[in-house]
């Protein structure tokens, strides 16, 4: 199973994220901010994480750089979700460690296309 | 809540049903006469309890009694229409009633029985000869013999003069 | 595969508002000294999660404001930008305006244009300035070259060696150019070390790629190699011409041809050296079998909304079942206690189980006061501002609970309380340094349980009330008052109808509504207002409420045959006084003397037009009440107990009865009138005073 963790701070967006690709048939499991998504990453062994940058108490940042350190994350997918289409913040996620990312706004469309770039 | 503009929004409930279709009328008596009442409108019949009278109420205006967990004023209209001979006693029997979305219980001198009108059998109320304000009633209707008060019972515990409601 | 979004719409309009009432409490607590990066952050992130949010459900009003706003909080948040006053400021009045947007968007009506676009203006004006930041990003590589004739791309591709410990797989990027037309690849195998010497975990290989395809951009490349592009050497050159596009097979060595298709297999061969080991091109795979089953998403915090009618329903039937308890009671009190044991015992158990019931019921009707508390830092501030007074608000208490129709019946009272104390009680800056008073005014508000009431005060450090402007001007109004009458009965004119000491009407207080509506509005739900004050030092009004408009501890009382409740805490006393202790005053009726005191005496069954079996004051009992500071002495027949009772309202089904406030349903079934001791005061002093 692709099982794929999506992580953001957004309830509307993490639902929009979990349930398209829960269309596309893929199996999600998601979080709400760095900190539970870490907790989660380390119990289980993702396919991909799909995150969100701004996020309370551990940003997406922190939190690629932390699943790189995890043996299980070591070549894992990590996808950034982001609204800053500057550099600055994808050089930043791309120096954590970062697979690549999905500037919002992403229609479903656009974020199947791309999960299954990745992993399909 | 402002019930008069209820009334005037409602006024079609009230109004004799079109030609043809019948309608169903509860009907009791106040001293002599006998009057009748859209039976849409009744909650329940049951027998007069005891009272709780509110301070500064006119008298015709019993007092409010506990149905069910509800507060709910207990008008005698047998006092309202000025009948001589007012009694209580095992035989009282009180109409409740849900209009404009509230509940008011009527006291009566007897329930007789549910009858169908027609509308060709309801006639337009004269203006006099009745103890009802005519503004008050539908039509009479005559069935055999008998001829009925058909209460606007909208109008009537809404009016003014009756004080059962805020009036703004 | 087409997805409906719109489903998700709810989810963003709550979160969108709940991120605007958190920016705008952040937004308060900023001031230019305290500006830490964590509040900027908060405020920083609600933005951004609006800003995406909206983007990708499509209200594009909502996301390019709000696009404005971050870049704005975004120069902040880096530092580039000091957070002042006017930076506060606007922002705030963008929270308004997004405010409106959203609910434009979600309720699909119309937006107050104008306002968009001034405040719009406003912080393109105020984002104009030194900031300037690497806006041509990668516009060479993002850029497509528009009119470039080609036939197709060469690109070298050499990623280097950790280019897997990015989650990147080259593989993937070839398959992806793939896509775009006709491709050839030739594998580089150079730098590939001797399998034993190799890190699996390493990218050593580099290709050389021709795609074929008219209309394949540079941008479209560029976007195949977007999250690589700092991970490898990446040389993408255009083939016009069929010579500049030979590549020379002997230029590069060990390479193998692949032949176009649909979906590339890319195998790799080393060049003459056969191997049993095929190294791959994909990072290394875990070992399978190391799947742990899911752990459980979290749960959805420890809260479910329940519909208001739900929990009034709830509290009916607990009602019901207070009575119908009661009632049980009542018909045991004339038991055999030894041989009816069991079942007293019994009913007992279900007496307190009853109660433990009602409260827990009840308790689920309350909500901090903070909902209502909330809304004055964003007050105080504003009209600090129009005023031109320098004012902080201190809060304390805000999670005590109350009652949720009294939450929603305090706001306004309270609004005008807090509008009062900044507009009337705090004086300008220059008064108060010239009093030797801090330059910046205080105004408290706090909450707290007090027995079973709930009092919630609203104090300034401000000018406190003027004795002799209050006295003047109740004497303009006609109102009388002795030049001997205490402090607290001066304050308590301010109460009186119409009545302002403001000497311009401000658009602040003077809003037509008055102290008077305040203490109407508290008093009808049952509470009391109270002020104290010191010329100099300040003002203090003092709020008590019930914790909830449902139950009331009463007292019951008779007259004649029906029975009334009174609220037991208007009761100071009871007492059955002698026939020298009542008075009759010419022409104002009886008082009675207790202790050093007149109280003015009135018999409740003359009141409410009962017939009383006692109507000598010595024969019957007297309960000497108390509200708004006034007192009363109440003639009954006889005290009946005292009992918790459900209170009902009686204009549900009929009108509002002047001197009772409510119903109730005592035990037997019967209705009891709740009697309201402020409105029996009012008029008992009516009838004094005329």
């Amino acid at each position: 199973m692709n099982r794929i963790l999506a992580v953001d701070d957004s309830t509307s967006m993490r639902q929009m994220v979990a349930f398209t690709l829960k269309s596309a048939g893929f199996d999600v499991a998601e979080a709400e901010d760095g900190v539970a998504a870490l907790e989660l990453a380390k119990k289980e062994r993702f396919k991909l994480v799909l995150c969100d940058v701004n996020m309370p108490n551990m940003d997406g940042i922190t939190l690629v750089k932390q699943l790189r350190q995890l043996p299980d994350y070591k070549f894992t997918p990590l996808l950034m979700l982001t609204t800053e289409s500057g550099p600055e913040k994808k050089q930043e996620g791309k120096q954590a460690g970062a697979t690549g990312w999905l500037v919002k706004p992403f229609n479903p469309e656009q974020l199947i296309a791309t999960i299954n770039k990745v992993i399909g | 809540m402002n019930p008069q503009n209820q009334t005037a929004s409602e006024t079609k409930a009230g109004a004799p049903p079109p030609e043809g279709i019948a309608s169903e009328y509860l009907t009791f008596t106040l001293g002599s006469e006998e009057y009748g009442v859209d039976i849409l409108k009744v909650q329940e019949i049951r027998g007069y309890d005891t009272v709780t009278r509110i301070p500064g109420a006119p008298d015709f205006i019993k007092g409010v009694i506990n149905l069910r967990g509800t507060i709910v004023p207990v008008v005698d209209l047998r006092l309202k229409f000025q009948l001589a001979d007012v009694a209580y006693n095992e035989f009282t029997v009180m109409i409740v009633l849900n209009v404009l979305d509230r509940v008011v219980g009527i006291v009566v001198d007897g329930v007789s029985d549910v009858i169908q009108l027609a509308a060709e059998q309801i006639r337009p109320a004269p203006e006099f000869g009745s103890t009802v304000n005519a503004h008050h009633i539908i039509g009479l209707g005559t069935i055999d013999e008998r001829m009925l008060i058909l209460l606007d019972i909208e109008k009537l515990v809404s009016d003014r003069d009756l004080q059962l409601f805020e009036v703004h | 595969m087409t997805i409906d979004i719109t489903r998700f719409h709810q989810t963003f309009f709550d979160e969108s508002f709940e991120g605007l009432d958190a920016m705008e409490a952040a937004l308060l607590r900023l001031s230019p000294d305290t500006a830490d990066a964590e509040t900027i952050n908060v405020i920083f992130r609600a933005a951004h999660s609006i800003k995406g949010g909206s983007a990708t459900f499509g209200f594009m009003a909502v996301a390019e404001f709000t696009h404005l706003l971050e870049t704005l909080l975004d120069q902040m948040r880096s530092g580039q930008r000091v957070t002042g006053p006017v930076e506060i400021d606007v922002l705030l009045r963008s929270v308004d305006i997004l405010r409106g947007l959203l609910n434009a968007a979600r309720d699909a009506t119309d937006v107050d244009t104008q306002a968009v676009a001034d405040l719009s203006a406003e912080l393109q004006r105020v984002l104009i300035g030194p900031v300037d930041g690497a806006t041509a990003e990668n516009a060479a590589a993002a850029e497509p070259n528009p009119e470039q004739k080609t036939r197709g791309w060469r690109i070298r591709f050499a990623p280097y060696s950790g280019l897997f410990a990015s989650g990147n797989d080259p593989l993937r990027i070839l398959a992806e150019l793939s896509r775009l037309g006709e491709m050839t690849v030739q594998c580089n195998a150079e730098q590939l070390p001797d399998l034993p010497e190799a890190n699996p975990e390493c990218s050593y290989l580099s290709w050389t790629i021709e795609l074929l395809g008219q209309d394949i951009s540079q941008g479209d490349i560029a976007e195949v190699f977007a999250w690589v592009e700092d991970e490898c050497d990446l040389q993408v050159e255009a083939l016009v011409s069929d010579a500049a596009a030979a590549v020379t097979e002997s230029a590069v060595p060990a390479a193998i041809k692949v032949e176009p298709a649909s979906r590339p297999e890319l195998q790799l061969i080393e060049g003459g050296r056969p191997s049993e080991v095929t190294p791959t091109a994909r990072p290394p795979q875990p070992a399978a079998g190391a799947e742990i089953k899911a752990a459980p998403v979290r749960a959805e915090g420890g809260s479910i909304r329940v519909a208001t009618e739900k929990i009034d329903g709830l509290i009916n039937l607990v009602g019901e079942l207070v009575i119908t308890q009661a009632m049980l009671q009542q018909l045991a009190a004339s038991l055999d206690p030894v041989q009816n044991e069991k079942l007293l015992n019994g009913l007992a158990l279900l007496d307190r189980n009853t109660r433990s019931l009602q409260e827990a019921v009840m308790s689920t009707r309350m909500l901090p006061v903070d909902f209502v508390f909330s809304r004055f830092p964003r007050v105080v501030r504003d009209l600090a501002g129009k005023l031109g007074k320098q004012a902080r608000l201190l809060m304390s208490g805000e999670h005590t609970e109350l009652d949720k129709s009294v939450i929603e019946r305090i706001a306004d009272p309270l609004t005008h309380l807090v509008r009062n104390s900044l507009d009337h009680g705090i004086e300008p800056s220059d008064q108060r340094v010239a009093a030797g008073k801090d330059a910046v005014g205080t105004i408290r508000l706090s909450a707290s349980h007090q027995g079973g009431n709930i009092v919630i005060e609203v104090a300034d450090d401000g000018r406190g009330l003027d004795r002799m402007r209050i006295m003047a001007k109740a004497r303009e109004r006609g109102l009388s008052i002795s030049d001997t009458a205490s402090d607290d009965e001066v304050w308590r004119l301010i109460f009186a109808p119409g009545f302002s000491t403001a000497e311009a009407v401000t658009d602040v207080s003077g809003r037509g509504v008055g102290m008077d509506v305040v203490k109407k509005n508290i008093e009808a739900l049952s509470g009391s207002v109270d002020i104290t004050s010191e010329t100099g030092r300040g003002s203090r009004i003092t709020i008590r409420l019930p914790l909830t408009l449902a139950i009331l501890d009463g007292m019951s009382v008779r007259v004649g045959t029906e029975i009334f409740i009174v609220p037991l805490n208007a009761v100071v006393e009871s007492l059955q006084p002698q026939r020298d202790q009542v008075r009759t005053v010419a022409h104002q009726g009886q008082v009675v003397r207790v202790r050093s005191e007149y109280v003015p005496l009135v018999a409740l069954g003359e009141l409410f037009g009962i017939r009383a079996a006692v109507t000598e004051p010595e024969k019957g009992i007297l309960v000497l009440l108390e509200a708004d500071g006034r007192k009363i002495a109440v003639l009954v027949d006889e005290l009946v107990g005292q009992q918790q009772v459900v209170i009902k309202s009686i204009e549900a089904n009929y009108r509002r009865v002047s001197g009772v406030s409510g119903a109730t349903i005592l035990g037997d079934g019967r209705v009891a009138l709740i009697v309201d001791i402020g409105d029996v005061i009012r008029r008992c002093s009516m009838a004094v005073a005329a």
